[in-house]
């Protein structure tokens, strides 16, 4: 009986020994721990033996059953660890540095940079106006100080339409509306006039790397009861301030518009050369950036505002200009071009 | 236009300044001055007087000669010098050894078997003329070895002011005007200019001149004979030349002198020329030579100078070839004279002839100027040439003169325009300095603007604050913001809206977004096969490429779209930009903001592609107004449209827009392997559809019911119509879960969830729906697969 126990042992040695894999291990359960299995006929077979023969017998039994099972739990344990091994071997380790596929959107420059602009001004409680690309020679001269004839209508190659109507030349086409949309609130409640107006403007010109036909600007204007040159200094210089995120060196000079008097060319350092000269700046380190000024007091009557009680500003900034010192365009056109490889690259935000 | 501070310094008086400086302030306050200032004569150094003592032919050259010159050292100097004027006698300028031209260091060198210690120059080598004809010839007064700098004005600064910059102020178009703006910048007084008096020719008889045009404002003439010298004193050319002006002859070059002196156009007539002077328009367009040899046509709106009813020069512009200064002319009729501006520039224009002349009378010149110039005039020319004779007396019609101008104002408005302080005796000193009369009477001023300020330029009371500001200095300013009350600022809802489109658009479906031109392409159109559909056009359109004001942007993105194809196999665009539709009742343009989206991919089928792009309309619009969509099918009435695949899109029963595949002729022009799907929705209209409420429903805890429904058809099948107009509460969403197609038709499963609020459903509480859907599609040839 004795040798039986040992046979058994080997044999369920030799076969886990072999075992392979989880149903492997199954098999020589089923076959040694089994209803069927060796243990239990060593268990059946001990029927015909003494209670004391039974009782060291049945011990020795029960400790290779135990044996048995303790061993077939280690392997499974064993075997677990082996596939798991298998399985991380298995796993190609991959190369990070292959490029990403983002699969972002974009936004085109000029958003990005009109919209950095808007936030700036609308903390400074200004309000965001939208304007029409198609106005009249009213809103785009007349309005503004600029008769017929005037020699300021020959500095801007105008497009024309057929029914007399013009494509903006600049967007202080959009002041008298604006005038006239808050005037009331002004007069009769106090509230200051302070807007912005971003839009599209078009010269009829040749283009090249620095021209364009179409391009943006952003007008903005201020009028209250003592708004002051002092007062459009300080706005111009923490605005510029602001876009740029660091303090610009500025310049302000006489500047001939129309519809400001005093009017001013503001100047900034050249933002691609850094003030040293560069094609883009025409080789004077400065960059003209921002014509500005006091609002001409026949703009303010044009608008239903009287100009011996209220005085304000306006500015015009080159938001076109702008977005090619912010990040380097050389090409005017590119803005344009409807070119992926250009736009994809704007996925700030 | 180029300024030499040698001129300025004759009316001011910049000892112990740094004129650079003053440049720059001027710069800052009156004009803006090009980034280069030339330093003249700076690269010239060495060159003295001497005389040529002896001329020797050299042996084997027929060009050269040996000199020997004295430059005033003691000894004679071997010169080997190849000018065709030298002998002997003559002064000239001589670089000696050690001297330098430019680059050029003068050492002695070997010429021909001989060696020069020196090089007798010719004007250009000095760098004061472009004449390089021979060595230059000078009075023989001056001592040898003289340098050449203490003979002439060739040390100088020169500036370059940009003429754009001065178009609203006739004053700064001579160097007097700009003068006046030195010594307001530097506080020194402004000196008169020096003139003989006119009157004295008073007894003289005047010359028969006539004005007989409105458009003339002045004309002022005077007769000068017996003039006797034919060049003009190299100091005047030296200016002349600096300043961008040949030398041609004396008569020629004082007038030119006289404009860049005086801002004042001036001409000379040959006396015989002009007898009987009129100023006027021709009733018939004829052609007329310039004197530049130039056949031009002249129209009845040029005014022209006039010998009886022969033309004799375009007034403002140019004198005629027949009565410019000739040889044997022995008198000269001086012609000083004002013209209307606007006429000037328009006549400039259409002879496509503008000169230095026109550009001055453009820009509103001061009438008062025509006399002060011809008694200037007359004093240069009597300095160069003491024996000629005025003989006419000064002639001097003035039809049309400016209002005077007087400003009143008080220091409050001063202080409130500029908000910082500026002294009274600072605003009196500026102004008077500017050539303002200034009056003070208790914080009150009245200002009278000089005749050179009052032709267009002041006018109004913010005109005299920039005069005063502009000297003061902008960069001495003191800034401070407003002190203004604060109000709430309410966003435009369009602008608002235009916004978070974008951001949709490009943080959730990854578009692009593009910027375009609002008029049609026509050839790259036409290269895809789209129609340029008639709409209002630009008149003056310098390529007629681009004539057309679009009237939708999917024809611009189709272009797009082509341009980008090799860019990925999948990608999708969007712009929110403008179009005309027509025009409105009141003639106006119907200008509409558009959104226009659209997807290329050679991956996805049609179908797949199209709802993607419905999705994503659908999704900006749930976004925003919290609505669904529908659809109803469209006509194809644009040449890119698909007859087939074409929806209006429709928010709350308005139609927002259309949805639509191209047309696949114009599809396979854009890509043969890719296909394109558009939308396009009208920004106002969806700006101002009221967006729903968001409503709160508390989601059933009871388990719903899927029912899975399987239809075959032959054709397109409206089963989520269907499905919607069941109306049924219980439904609370549906799905595709299978298409199938072959050449028979489609099989589509459709999966209808259903749910109650209170209790769990059982299938036969929602057959009847279901049934009811069946019955409807049914009715409509769509039968549910058994």
């Amino acid at each position: 009986m004795e040798s039986k126990i040992i046979l058994v042992r080997d044999e369920f040695t030799a076969e886990l020994e072999k075992a392979e894999n989880s149903a492997d291990l199954e098999a020589i359960r089923v076959k040694y721990l089994g209803k069927k299995g060796p243990v239990t006929e060593l268990m059946k077979g001990m029927k015909d033996l003494t209670p004391d023969e039974k009782k060291a017998f049945g011990q020795k039994v029960n400790d290779l059953k135990s044996e048995l099972t303790e061993k077939l739990t280690e392997k499974t344990k064993f075997l677990k660890e082996q596939e798991i091994l298998k399985e991380i071997e298995s796993m190609p380790e991959f190369d990070i540095s292959m490029p990403a596929a983002l699969g972002e959107g974009s936004y085109h420059p000029v958003t990005l940079v009109q919209r950095e602009c808007e936030r700036i001004f609308k903390t400074m409680g200004f309000a965001v106006e939208d304007y029409s690309e198609i106005v009249t020679d009213y809103e785009c001269f007349e309005a503004l100080n600029i008769p017929k004839h005037h020699p300021a209508r020959d500095m801007q190659d105008t497009y024309y339409l057929e029914n007399g109507q013009l494509l903006k030349s600049h967007t202080s086409a959009a002041q008298n509306a604006i005038y006239k949309k808050y005037k009331d609130a002004l007069i009769n409640d106090g509230v200051p006039i302070k807007a912005i107006f971003p839009g599209r403007c078009f010269r009829n010109e040749a283009t090249d790397a620095c021209h364009e036909n179409t391009f943006f600007q952003m007008e903005g204007v201020m009028v209250d009861k003592d708004i002051s040159i002092s007062n459009l200094i300080y706005f111009m210089k923490t605005m510029l301030s602001e876009v740029f995120r660091k303090d610009l060196k500025v310049r302000l000079r006489p500047g001939f518009f129309p519809f400001v008097e005093p009017g001013f060319e503001l100047d900034i350092s050249c933002l691609i050369c850094g003030g040293e000269g560069c094609p883009s700046c025409k080789h004077s380190g400065w960059l003209e950036l921002c014509p500005c000024g006091m609002i001409h007091p026949e703009v303010l009557k044009a608008g239903g505002i009287d100009p011996d009680e209220y005085t304000g500003f306006a500015f015009g900034l080159g938001l076109t200009r702008l977005v090619m010192m912010k990040y380097g365009i050389k090409d005017i056109r590119d803005l344009n071009s409807g070119s992926l490889k250009t736009l994809t690259q704007f996925i700030d935000e | 236009m180029f300024l030499s501070m040698n001129w300025i310094s004759d009316f001011v008086d910049f000892e112990g300044l740094d004129k650079l400086e003053l440049i720059r302030r001027f710069s800052l306050s009156t004009a803006e001055v090009e980034n280069e200032i030339f330093f003249k004569g700076s690269d010239i150094s060495g060159i003295v007087v001497a005389e040529i003592k002896e001329v020797a032919d050299h042996p084997e050259s027929k060009k050269l000669h040996l000199l020997k010159v004295d430059a005033g050292d003691g000894k004679l100097t071997d010169v080997v010098c190849g000018a065709p004027n030298v002998r002997v006698g003559m002064k000239t300028a001589f670089a000696k050894i050690g001297a330098k031209i430019g680059e050029i260091e003068i050492t002695p060198r070997a010429l021909a078997g001989y060696t020069s210690y020196g090089m007798c120059c010719s004007e250009k080598e000095v760098g004061i003329s472009d004449d390089n004809s021979g060595i230059m010839d000078l009075p023989y007064e001056i001592a040898n070895g003289t340098d050449i700098k203490d003979v002439y004005e060739i040390d100088d600064i020169v500036f370059e002011v940009d003429n754009k910059s001065l178009t609203n102020r006739p004053d700064l178009w001579g160097h007097y005007g700009i003068a006046r703006e030195f010594a307001a910048l530097c506080g020194r007084p402004l000196k008169a200019l020096d003139t003989i008096d006119l009157s004295e020719y008073n007894s003289l008889s005047s010359l028969d001149m006539k004005i007989e045009d409105k458009l003339c404002q002045r004309y002022s003439c005077l007769q000068v004979e017996n003039i006797t010298k034919a060049v003009s004193p190299v100091n005047m050319r030296i200016r002349l030349y600096y300043c961008g002006m040949r030398g041609i002859n004396l008569l020629a070059d004082l007038t030119n002198y006289l404009m860049l002196e005086m801002g004042q156009p001036m001409h000379a007539f040959d006396s015989r020329k002009v007898e009987k002077l009129r100023i006027k328009r021709f009733d018939a367009p004829f052609t007329f030579t310039t004197l530049d040899g130039v056949e031009r046509n002249i129209d009845e709106n040029t005014l022209m100078i006039c010998n009886g009813d022969t033309p004799v020069a375009i007034a403002g512009i140019m004198g005629g070839l027949d009565s410019e200064i000739v040889e044997d002319t022995t008198k000269l009729t001086l012609e000083s004279a004002t013209f209307n501006a606007v006429s000037i520039r328009k006549s400039t224009v259409r002879l496509g002839h503008r000169t230095d002349a026109s550009q001055r009378y453009e820009k509103c010149l001061d009438p008062e100027m025509t006399v002060p110039a011809i008694a200037r005039f007359v004093k240069l020319l009597k300095d160069i040439d003491g024996g000629i004779q005025v003989t006419s007396s000064l002639t001097d019609e003035y039809a049309e003169r400016y209002d005077d101008v007087t400003l009143s104002f008080d220091k409050k408005f001063v202080d409130r325009y500029t908000g910082i302080e500026i002294d009274n005796a600072t605003i009196v000193k500026t102004l008077t300095s500017l050539g303002f009369g200034v009056e003070l009477e208790n914080d009150e001023f009245t200002v009278a603007v000089p005749s050179w300020r009052a032709t267009k330029d002041v006018t109004i009371k913010a005109d005299i604050i920039e005069e005063i500001t502009r000297i003061y200095g902008y960069d001495n300013f003191d800034i401070h913001t407003t002190a203004t009350p604060v109000y709430p600022v309410r966003p435009d809802e369009e602008k608002t809206l235009e916004d978070k489109i974008k951001d949709i658009l490009v943080k959730r479906f990854s578009l692009h977004e593009e910027h375009s031109y609002v008029w049609m392409y026509h050839d790259e159109c036409k290269a895809l096969g789209i129609d340029i559909e008639d709409n209002i056009k630009l008149v003056n359109a310098t390529n007629p490429n681009i004539e057309t004001i679009r009237r939708s942007i999917v024809p611009t993105q189709l272009c797009q779209v082509k341009i980008n194809t090799g860019f990925a196999p999948d990608f999708g665009i969007f712009e929110v930009g403008r179009v005309v539709e027509g025009l409105k009742a009141d003639g106006l343009c119907n200008e509409r903001k558009k959104l226009a989206v659209t997807l290329f991919s050679k991956t996805k089928t049609a179908e797949a592609l199209y709802f993607e792009l419905r999705d994503i309309v659908a999704t900006v619009v749930g976004d925003i107004k919290h609505c669904e969509l529908s659809y109803a099918k469209a006509e194809a009435v644009h040449s890119y449209q698909h007859p087939r695949n074409l929806n209006k899109i429709i928010c709350k029963g308005v139609e927002i827009g259309e949805i639509g595949m191209i047309h696949p002729v114009i599809n396979k022009k854009v890509d043969k392997k890719g296909l394109v799907v558009y939308a396009e929705i009208d920004v106002k209209t969806l700006s101002d559809i009221e967006a729903d409420a968001i409503r709160y429903e508390e989601p059933s805890k009871f388990p719903g019911i899927d029912i899975d429904i399987s239809f075959v058809s032959e054709k397109f099948a409206p089963i989520g119509e269907a499905v919607k107009a069941a109306e049924c509460p219980l439904i609370k969403g549906m799905e595709v879960v299978d298409t199938y197609r072959d050449e028979v038709g489609q099989s589509i499963t459709v999966r209808i969830y259903f749910a109650h609020p209170e209790k769990t459903l059982t299938k036969d509480e929602v057959m009847d729906v279901v049934n009811g859907i069946i019955d409807d599609l049914a009715s409509k040839g769509i039968e549910m697969k058994k």
